[in-house]
């Protein structure tokens, strides 16, 4: 689970997750459009993510296409949090959502 | 090819005909999915996916059975199974890696309302499933934690 947290500790590796949980199947390019981020950046950033599993890619034609993978996510859910109470955690996040007026 | 919009990995340490079996016997995947999976897999049999009470929720037809590598299902609701458009395609990539299994799921030609449902019921599925062929337990009330596509519905 080691390069799945080190995958994770990284804002512009989870922003990267974030656009391709809003548009599964973009390429490099099509990611690259979106972000702030130079092609050679997001190219590397996602070698890290494939490597941790939490993005796969299915190769159509000439194009490489890059999915979010949620499973290992998943599994630190069922590992580290759903035992921690998800209930009160839900409510504490629904309302620091709530408080801060914004994303979490 | 149509591009998939879901693609899920996971790796499993067990060998290709275990994953097989896992997700073709209908006595092992209720032991992790809660519902069986039905069918003689047999290209152009039908399947189903059915609840403990022996109703089915989704069903479809076998396109492409390849033991124990390649299985490809298509999806439907009971109520709109005749409906092509309502209509959504699976396909399971079962791959040796080293000594552990590279499973791959991809869901292809979903609607809208149910890419919200699967996107949150797969990979539930796909841990729970890796947690019972390498342990031999299942996760307790994995999905009583979610609000999956069997709640959604009620």
């Amino acid at each position: 689970m080691d390069p799945v947290f080190k995958a994770l500790a990284d804002a512009s590796r989870r922003r990267l997750l974030d656009a391709l949980h809003a548009q599964p199947g973009l390429t490099l390019g099509a990611l690259t459009d979106g972000l702030d981020m130079s092609r050679q950046a997001v190219s590397q950033h996602l070698a890290v993510l494939e490597a941790a599993d939490l993005v796969t890619t299915v190769r159509r034609g000439r194009e490489k296409l890059h999915y979010l993978n949620p499973v290992p996510i998943h599994a630190v859910q069922t590992r580290w949090i759903a035992k921690f109470e998800q209930p009160r955690l839900d409510a504490l996040a629904a309302l620091k959502t709530r408080l801060e007026g914004g994303e979490t | 090819m149509t591009k998939p919009q879901f693609v899920y990995v996971t790796y499993i340490l067990t060998t290709p005909e275990k994953v097989w079996a896992a997700l073709t016997d209908a006595e092992l995947t209720r032991q992790y999915w809660v519902h069986s999976n039905v069918s003689d897999w047999k290209v152009g049999s039908p399947w189903s996916h059915q609840r403990p009470d022996g109703t089915a929720d989704v069903v479809g037809e076998v396109l492409e059975t390849d033991p124990p590598r390649r299985l490809v299902t298509s999806w439907s609701r009971p109520s709109t199974a005749d409906d092509p458009t309502q209509r959504s395609r699976v396909t399971y990539e079962i791959e040796q890696t080293g000594e552990k299994v590279r499973l791959t799921v991809s869901h292809t030609e979903l609607t809208e309302e149910d890419l919200r449902n699967i996107s949150r019921g797969w990979p539930a599925v796909l841990s729970n499933l890796k947690t019972l062929l390498e342990t031999g337990k299942t996760i307790p009330d994995i999905f009583a934690a979610m609000p999956c596509q069997e709640k959604a519905e009620a």
